[in-house]
Order: structure tokens, then sequence, then C-alpha cells
């Protein structure tokens, strides 16, 4: 892979295209469209989304206070977890009711806010799990070799490569479980690029993760964008956000309260209210010394 | 001379069929909780629909042996189809209650009145090795080996068959385990959602581990059929499926050779404290032990030693240690 610079220019080519800052906004090029998406546990509605539309090509960050529903935001629209109404698009097919490995299927893969990464298979083997369409995944197929030989070839190259990448390769051959904290969140990120998706959804990337490899996310995180691929997170470090976002959609109560590009979420008073006020203060004690 | 007797006798039980049948069906076992992490505590429920599969073809409608297997092998999917499709959905531990549930529900159905006109209810059923006996290429009522290893022509057939299906079932294993399908199953071991976001239909992947080691269980089940010549419900107690899984973990779980090593082991110690205690008690060092007791004190013995193991080697024998270790999250 060769596109490991930043794009410096990245802050001045407007990807959002005149999209309006407010909530449920239309975008020239959406590859997510939701419409009414409701879930609620008991009494309490943890996500009510009457319109939100991720633009393609884009890093477009979730945020919102603790229990604002951005994990079940994520987890109903990978079909994690099933809602209670509403309907959704991915590249203009209908998702909605889809089970999880039918969501990744369609090129939308999302990984974890605890890190899953699989801790007693070797690192080759994790990132081997993500490619698609593999013969030698079949029963039929699985017994003999010459029938899956070719294609292990194939996805083993690709696999290694994007190991080179995120420089997991001299650890290829360890147990996964042998992996720090932050290179597990890195083979998890490249395990889901292994599937090919044309969205990656990432849930809290940089949680856990040492000051020293957050750079290196961040990077890589872009570099998806560049690629092409559309990037939604959830994060809490408001200086992470701030700083890679085109667009930031604002959760509070399951609600989607505000959208924007960084510059105008930084100045709605309604996001001040009910997030950043608090949220700026937690961060002077815990994350931001790195930055 | 007695000590050399002992072993003598465990050397042929730790090769004789009925290591071979516990081998085959903690092949299964293997195959559901040490790659796929099902916990099944029902495996021997497998083992007698394998069992009566053959048992009720052959006594009550006289079909050949052949087709009673396929009955008891057609009655294992049946079986794993109705524990997985309402389990396997659920969290791990709903699929462990279920089978030991069912495991028990299954042996009580078998030994009910209502029942009896075809499984001959608590008496079980008799006459079942006449047309396997029938293809025996020894002489059946023979005897071979030297010395006291010996076994007549008839156990030797079975053992031929029994240990050739547990050579089949482990080259099957090897070949599933080193191939991509063996990844999503280990990778569905370690963690299903994980797995599931990578676009894998797990529960597929977790029904076909749990059918395939089902119709290993009922495999055992049959042959057990066949060595016994007779099968009745109750030797399908719960203590069936612990001793699989003692087996299981002393050979080392998530291993091909695992199984076989284990149950090897463990009828070798079985034996072997039997045959120490009761030379003990002839001797006179025991008097304060009667004969009924030895059983009882020799599964205790034998449960010692297998701690024992277990705290010193939890990986079982030829389990990888280093494996082990990685598992502590």
């Amino acid at each position: 892979m060769s596109s490991d610079e930043v794009n410096g220019s990245a802050a001045v080519v407007d990807r959002m295209a005149g999209a309006l800052p407010e909530p449920g906004s239309a975008k020239s090029d959406p590859i997510l469209v939701v419409d009414g998406v409701k879930r609620s546990f008991g009494g309490l509605t943890a996500v009510d989304v009457e319109h939100l539309e991720v633009q393609r090509g884009t890093i477009t960050a979730l945020i919102g206070p603790n229990g604002a529903g951005k994990s079940t935001c994520f987890n109903l629209l990978t079909g994690f977890d099933r809602v209670d109404s509403g309907r959704w698009t991915f590249e203009g097919r209908s998702i909605n009711g889809k089970r999880g490995h039918q969501v990744a299927r369609a090129g939308m893969v999302r990984t974890f806010q605890l890190t899953k990464a699989l801790t007693r298979l070797s690192v080759l083997d994790n990132m081997l799990l993500g490619a698609q369409g593999q013969t030698g995944e079949r029963m039929g197929g699985a017994f003999l070799r010459s029938v899956w030989g070719r294609q292990e070839k194939v996805n083993t190259e690709r696999a290694l490569d994007l190991l080179e990448r995120f420089k997991l390769i001299d650890k290829r051959r360890d147990m996964a479980g042998a992996l720090s904290g932050g290179q597990r969140k890195l083979l998890e990120m490249a395990r889901a690029l292994m599937t090919d998706p044309s969205m990656i959804m990432l849930d809290e990337p940089m949680a856990g993760v040492n000051p020293a490899l957050v750079q290196s996310l961040l990077h890589h995180i872009t570099s998806l964008r560049d690629e092409g691929k559309t990037v939604l997170f959830v994060e809490h470090d408001m200086d992470v956000i701030m700083g890679i976002s085109d667009w930031i959609v604002v959760l509070a109560q399951g609600r989607v309260i505000a959208e924007g590009r960084p510059s105008d979420i930084r100045s709605n008073q309604q996001v001040i209210d009910a997030y950043l006020g608090a949220q700026e203060v937690e961060d002077e004690g815990s994350v931001s010394g790195d930055e | 001379m007695d000590i050399l007797m002992i072993l003598a006798e465990a050397a042929r039980s730790a090769v004789g069929p009925i290591a071979a049948i516990y081998a085959l069906a903690a092949v299964g076992l293997n195959m559901h909780f040490g790659y796929t992490g099902l916990l099944n505590f029902g495996q021997v429920g497998f083992m007698l629909v394998g069992a009566y599969g053959v048992g009720i073809s052959v006594a009550v409608f006289g079909l050949p042996v052949s087709v009673g297997f396929l009955v008891g092998l057609a009655c294992a999917v049946v079986l794993a189809l109705l524990l997985g499709i309402p389990t396997l959905r659920l969290r791990a531990d709903y699929l462990s209650i279920t089978t030991i549930a069912a495991a028990e529900v299954l042996r009580l159905v078998y030994r009910a009145s209502f029942a009896e006109s075809v499984t001959n209810g608590v008496y079980g059923l008799q006459n079942l090795s006449s047309g396997f006996r029938a293809v025996n290429p020894f002489d059946g009522g023979a005897r071979y080996g030297f010395g006291s290893f010996v076994f007549t022509g008839n156990q030797l057939w079975l053992m031929t068959v029994a240990w050739g299906l547990v050579g089949l079932a482990v080259l099957l294993t090897w070949l599933l385990i080193h191939s991509p399908w063996g990844r999503v199953i280990k990778g569905i071991r370690e963690d299903e959602d994980a797995v599931r976001s990578l676009g894998k239909n797990v529960f597929a992947y977790k029904m076909q581990a749990l059918v395939l080691g089902g119709l290993l269980g009922a495999l055992a089940g049959a042959m057990l059929a066949m060595h016994q010549g007779a099968i009745q419900p109750d030797q399908f107690k719960p203590q069936v499926t612990f001793f699989l899984w003692v087996i299981l973990l002393l050979g080392g779980a998530g291993r091909v050779f695992g199984p076989i090593l284990g149950s090897m082991a463990f009828w070798f110690l079985m034996s072997f404290t039997d045959g120490l205690l009761r030379w003990m008690g002839r001797e006179g060092w025991l008097p304060f032990l009667s004969g009924p007791d030895f059983g009882a004190i020799q599964l205790a013995f034998a449960g010692v030693m297998l701690v024992l193991l277990i705290v010193f080697r939890p990986q079982g024998l030829i389990g990888d240690r280093k494996e082990m270790l990685v598992n502590v999250k």
C-alpha cells in the first residue's frame, strides 16, 4: 500500500458538498440513509433517529454523552441488535432486518468498543477470517486443499500486505492474544479491511490506546478515507474528533440533536449545553495530555 | 508378578473396544467444545440415539445392521437440529443446559413403559450383533494375542472397526480443522460476534459442528450396541458424558489426537486402579473394605489422579500450554 502520507490538504476539500449543518440534513451522495430507527429497552428509548444520511467517502463522527445511544445505534445499523421500527438503506439497498453477517457481506463492516481479537488464533489467521467468498469455508469444499489452496494464497498475500501497512507483519505468526491493547485495535481494523468494505464503522477506535499509537491509528483512518472508503466512528476524544472528521453527528438521549462540520459543532450552543461543556472538563484530566 | 498382570490388564483396556468407542464419542465432543466452543453436556444423548437407532432397527424391525447404522446417524442429525435450532442463537450456556436435560429426557423416554413396544423399556434390546459378527473375518471364538494380552476374535473384529472409525474421524477432523472452515469455527470459539462482523453465518457453522460431533457420538453408540450385543437405557446415564469430558480434557481439548490419547489414558487408569485395589484387597491389606466398596474407591482414586493432572497439566497430555495461557483475557 502506497498512500502512507496523510493528505495535508484534507481540510481544504469540501467532501460534504454544501450539506446544511442541521439535524437530518440531506447529503449529495449518501452511502447510508436512516429513517425513523427506534429502539427502546423497557421504558427507556435508547435510539430514536428520525433521519440521518452519511456522505460517501467521508469521515463522519458520531458523538454524544455517555448513554446517548451511540453504541446501540451502531449495533442496530450493523444488524447486531433488532430495531423496534424504522428503515435504512446502504448503497441504495435496504438492509434493515438483515443479520450481522449479511450486513457485513453487503460491505458495511464494524469493529467493537471492547476489542475482539480472536486470541487463540494467529494474527495471520485473524486476518484470513476477514476474506469473503472463500470456497474452503464451505464444509463441502473444506476437505480438499486443491479446491481452496489457490484462493488461500491470494488471500494470504493480501493479508500480509495489510499487516505490513498496519506494522503488524512481524507478529503474523504470534497468537493474537499476545498482542498489546493498541496492537489489537490495529489488528481489528486491518481485519475489518480484509473484508474489503465500502464503509467501515469504528466503535471507539482510540479507547485504551497509548498516545503514540493514537497518531498511527488516526493516520490509518484518514488514509482509509483517502482510498475512497466511508468511515463512521464513535469517539470521545474531542481533539481527535475535531482533527479528522469531515462531519459530526451529535446524539443525545437517542436523538440527533445536531449535525455539521467541526467548526459548526464547536459553536453550536445546543451541543455545548448537552455535551461539550461537561465533556471538555472530563477530557482535561483523562485523555488530552497526548496531543 | 501380580503387578505385571494388573499392568497388562490395564494396557488391554487402553486399546480395547470400550476405549475405542469412548475415543470416537470424544472426537465428536472435541469438535463441539475443543474447536467450536459448544458446551455439550449431553453427548451421551447422541450415543443413545445411535445405539437405539441400530438396536430398534435390528431387534424390532429385523433390518440389516448397516441400515440400522444409517437410522442411528439420521436420529443424531434430527437430535442435533432439535437441540441447535432453539439454542445456538443464544448464549453458550443455554446449549449446555438444554443438552444435559435432553440426554436425560431421552433416557427416561426410552425406558418408559409407553415406549416398551419398540424399546422394550428397562429390559433393553438383545441379540443385536449377529449381523455384525457375521462379517467378522476373524474366527469369533478363537483367542488372539499373547500372555494375558488376549482378545477373542469377536472383540478383535470390533476393535478393528471401532479404531478404524476413530482413525477416519480423526482424519476428517484434521482435514476440516486445517481448512478455512476450521479457521471459522475456531474463530467462533474465541468470539462469535467478531466472526459475525466479518460476514460469516455463525449460526450455520455452529449447527454444522453440532451435527458433525453428534454423528460421531451416534456412531460410538452404535458401536457400543455392536460390542455388547445388547443395550438398555440406564447405561446412558449422564456419567458417560462426564467420562467423555474427562477424556477430552485429559488428552487435550482442541487437539486432533487429544481424544484418542485421553481415552487410552483414561481407561488405562480406570483399569489399573481397579486391578490394584482388588489385588490389595485379596492380599488382605484393606481389611476395612469389602468387595462392593472397591468400585467407589476406584472412581475416587481415578478422580484424584485426574484432578492432579488437571492442576499440573491443565492443557491435557498433548495440549499447548502457551495456547492455554493466552486464553486468560
